[in-house]
C-alpha cells in the first residue's frame, strides 16, 4: 500500500522552545538520590492507593513481630507462591525491598523505610533517570487537569513490582480498509 | 478518489478559490450553500459524494468566529434544541474561547508506545466520530524498528493477540495542529483556522465538503463525512463544543482538535487520560513546568515532514 504521506528524511530538532530557563520547581531538580528525603511532589498531585491483591495489606496481619523473618534466599512455598522475582533476580531478594523490621513498609539502600504509597522512592533508587521523568509526568502517566488538579500513578500500576517488563497488550481492532470509491 | 480533491492539491489552490462575491449571490438564489460553492468551485463530483441534507448550513450568517459573544450564544441554543430533539438526549454545545496566553502542544514518546489503540477508540466515544461509517482522527501505523521511520512501508491495520509485535514499533498520527497549517490555506470559504491557543478548527455549518484541506494535509488527518455519520444516542457524549465533537453532518470534514471541549475546560485530551503506557504528553507551550515543555527541553524531539515548514505543534520523542 502507497501510504498517502512520505518520509521526513529531515527529522530535524524542532526548535519551538528557544527558552532553555531551567526554571523547573526545585523538586525536578533532585536527581534520584535516596540521600534526599522527596515529599510528594506537589500538592496539587494525587496518587491513587497501591495496588495490593486483596488481603494482602496489611502484612503486619502474617508477620507479625513474634514470627522471625526468613532471611534465606529459597523458593516461596506456604505464601506469596505467585510471586516469582525476575527483577535482576540474581542480585535481589525479598528482603533488599522489603523491611526486616516492619513488613507494612519498604527500605531503601540507607535503611529508611518507605510506606508503600511511596514506592516510587524506592524505585527511584536504581532508576534515576525514570523517576526524574516521572516526577516531571513525563514517564508514566498523568491525568485530571493540565493546568490543576493532577493525578499520578505509581510506578507499581504499571509495572508488577516483581517482575517489571510492562505486560503486552491486546490491540483494540484494526480500521476498516476504505471501500474503493467509483467516481460516478 | 474524485477528481475533486485530486485537483485541489496544496499546488493548484486557485482552482478551488471562491470570492466573497459569489457568497453573496447565494443568498438571494435557491441552491444550498455548499452545492452553490461546490459548483462554483468546480467540483461537480461533490455533489454525489453528498452536499445536500444540511440541518443546519446558515447562508446569511457571518463565520462563527466573526459572531458577537450573543450570535453565538444564539445559535448554539438552536443546535442544542435540535440536536436533543433529534437524540432524545440532552446535548450541551460549549463555546469556550482560547485562554489568553495559552499555546497548547503535545508530545508522543515513540519508546513506549505500544500500538495497543486505545487511544483511537477513546478519541471515536469522545469525539462522537461515526461508526459505521467509520472515521478515526486517530490512525496508528506500525513500522519496522530496522527501516525506521518510514511512511512508505507503514501499516495502520496491523491485527495481533498482543503488542508490540517484535521487531516493530508504532506512530500514531492525528491532526498535527500546525503553526503553519496548509489546509487552512487551502479552505476556499474560510471555514477553518488556527485559534489563539493554535488549535486548528473547522465550523461545519460553514464548511462546503469541497474537501481541499483534506488533500493539503500532508498528515492524512482530516476526514470527510461521505454519508450521514452514525453515532448510537446511548453512546454519544453530550459535552460538546462547537468547534470540536458536537454532532457532524453528512458533507463535511472533520478532525482532532486537542479535546477543545476538554482542554479549554482544563482537563486533559481523552487519548493522555486513556494510555496505559503513558506515552501522551498534553500541556501549555508557554508554561515552563508543563510535562510538554520538559520534553522539549529533556529529550531530542522532532515533528513530522519538517521540510514542508508546517511547524506541527505535535512532537515526537524517544523518552529511553
Ligand atoms: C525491587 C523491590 C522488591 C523486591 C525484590 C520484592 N518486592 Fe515485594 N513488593 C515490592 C513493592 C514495591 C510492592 C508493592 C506493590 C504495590 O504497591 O502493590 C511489593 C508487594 C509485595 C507483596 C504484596 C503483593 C500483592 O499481591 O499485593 C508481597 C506479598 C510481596 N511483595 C512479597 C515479596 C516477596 C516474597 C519477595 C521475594 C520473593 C519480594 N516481595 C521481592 C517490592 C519488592
Ligand atoms: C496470609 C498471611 C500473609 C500475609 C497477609 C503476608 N504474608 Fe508474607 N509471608 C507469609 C508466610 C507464611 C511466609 C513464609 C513463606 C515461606 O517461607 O514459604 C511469608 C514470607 C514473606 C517474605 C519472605 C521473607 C520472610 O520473612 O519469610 C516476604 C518478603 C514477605 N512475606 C512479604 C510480605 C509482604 C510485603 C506482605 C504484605 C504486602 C505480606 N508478606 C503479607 C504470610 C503472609
Ligand atoms: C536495587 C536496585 C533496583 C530497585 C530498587 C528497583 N530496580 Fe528495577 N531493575 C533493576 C535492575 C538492575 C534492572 C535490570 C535487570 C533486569 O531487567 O532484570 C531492573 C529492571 C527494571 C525494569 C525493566 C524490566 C525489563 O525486563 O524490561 C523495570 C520496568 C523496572 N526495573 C522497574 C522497577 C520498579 C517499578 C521498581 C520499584 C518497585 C524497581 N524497578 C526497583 C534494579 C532495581
Ligand atoms: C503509565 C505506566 C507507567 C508508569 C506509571 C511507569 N512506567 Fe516505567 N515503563 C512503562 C512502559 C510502557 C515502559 C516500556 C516498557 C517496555 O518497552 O517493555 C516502561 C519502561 C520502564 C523501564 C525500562 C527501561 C526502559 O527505558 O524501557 C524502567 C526501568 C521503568 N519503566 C521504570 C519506572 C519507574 C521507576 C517508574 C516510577 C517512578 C515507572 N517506570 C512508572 C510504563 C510506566
Amino acid at each position: 500500500m502507497k501510504y498517502p504521506f512520505l518520509l521526513s528524511s529531515a527529522l530535524g530538532l524542532a526548535l519551538v522552545c528557544a527558552c532553555h530557563q531551567e526554571e523547573h520547581r526545585s523538586w525536578l531538580a533532585d536527581a534520584a538520590g535516596a540521600e534526599a528525603p522527596v515529599s510528594l511532589p506537589d500538592p496539587e498531585l494525587e496518587v491513587p492507593p497501591p495496588p495490593f491483591t486483596e488481603g494482602a495489606f496489611p502484612c503486619s496481619d502474617c508477620h507479625d513481630p513474634s514470627v522471625p523473618p526468613n532471611t534465606r534466599r529459597r523458593e516461596m512455598k506456604l505464601a506469596h507462591t505467585e510471586i516469582k522475582l525476575h527483577h535482576d533476580e540474581e542480585h535481589r531478594w525479598c528482603l533488599d525491598c522489603h523491611s526486616v523490621e516492619d513488613r507494612d513498609k519498604l527500605h531503601l539502600a540507607n535503611g529508611t523505610l518507605v510506606e508503600f504509597s511511596e514506592s516510587y522512592k524506592l524505585c527511584g533508587q536504581c532508576h534515576g533517570d525514570k523517576y526524574r521523568d516521572w516526577k516531571a509526568g513525563v514517564h508514566g502517566r498523568r491525568s485530571g487537569n493540565w493546568d490543576g488538579h493532577k493525578k499520578y500513578l505509581l510506578c507499581v500500576h504499571c509495572h508488577n513490582s516483581h517482575a517489571p517488563k510492562f505486560q503486552p497488550l491486546k490491540p483494540l481492532p484494526p480500521p476498516t480498509r476504505p471501500a474503493p470509491r467509483t467516481s460516478p | 478518489m474524485t477528481g475533486c480533491s485530486d485537483s485541489c492539491g496544496p499546488d493548484h489552490a486557485g482552482g478551488c478559490a471562491v470570492g466573497d462575491p459569489a457568497l453573496a449571490e447565494l443568498q438571494s438564489s435557491g441552491l444550498d450553500r455548499r452545492e452553490f460553492v461546490c459548483i462554483v468551485a468546480g467540483c461537480a463530483a461533490v455533489l454525489a459524494g453528498g452536499c445536500s441534507d444540511l440541518t443546519h448550513t446558515q447562508y446569511v450568517r457571518d463565520r462563527f468566529r466573526e459572531l458577537t459573544d450573543d450570535e453565538q450564544k444564539e445559535i448554539v441554543a438552536r443546535i442544542e434544541k435540535e440536536q436533543t430533539a433529534r437524540l432524545g438526549k440532552e446535548l450541551k454545545v460549549g463555546v469556550e474561547k482560547a485562554r489568553p496566553g495559552v499555546e497548547f502542544g503535545y508530545a508522543l514518546d515513540l519508546s513506549r508506545c505500544i500500538g495497543c489503540r486505545r487511544c483511537v477508540y477513546a478519541c471515536v466515544k469522545e469525539n462522537n466520530q461515526s461508526r459505521d461509517p467509520q472515521i478515526h482522527w486517530i490512525r496508528v501505523l506500525e513500522m519496522e524498528k530496522e527501516k525506521g521511520i518510514d511512511f512508505a512501508h507503514a501499516n495502520p491495520y496491523y491485527d495481533a493477540e498482543q503488542v508490540p509485535r517484535p521487531g516493530h514499533f508504532y506512530l500514531p498520527v492525528a491532526c498535527q495542529q500546525c503553526e503553519n497549517p496548509s489546509c487552512v490555506k487551502s479552505c476556499p470559504v474560510g471555514a477553518t483556522w488556527k485559534e489563539p491557543d493554535g488549535i486548528v478548527v473547522i465550523d461545519y455549518d460553514w464548511c462546503i465538503g469541497c474537501r481541499c484541506c483534506v488533500s493539503a494535509c500532508p498528515y492524512g488527518a482530516r476526514h470527510f463525512n461521505w454519508a450521514e455519520p452514525n453515532v448510537p444516542t446511548e453512546e454519544v457524549n453530550p459535552d460538546t463544543h462547537y468547534l470540536g465533537n458536537r454532532p457532524r453532518m453528512k458533507g463535511v470534514v472533520e478532525k482532532c482538535t486537542f479535546c477543545i471541549q476538554r482542554v479549554r475546560n482544563g482537563k486533559y485530551p481523552a487519548c493522555v487520560e486513556v494510555c496505559p503506557v503513558g506515552a501522551r504528553k498534553f500541556g501549555d507551550l508557554r508554561d515552563p513546568n508543563s510535562e510538554v515543555r520538559y520534553v522539549l527541553e529533556h529529550k531530542r524531539v522532532f515533528v513530522l515532514k519538517t521540510e514542508l515548514n508546517t511547524q506541527p505543534k505535535f512532537f515526537y520523542f524517544f523518552g529511553l
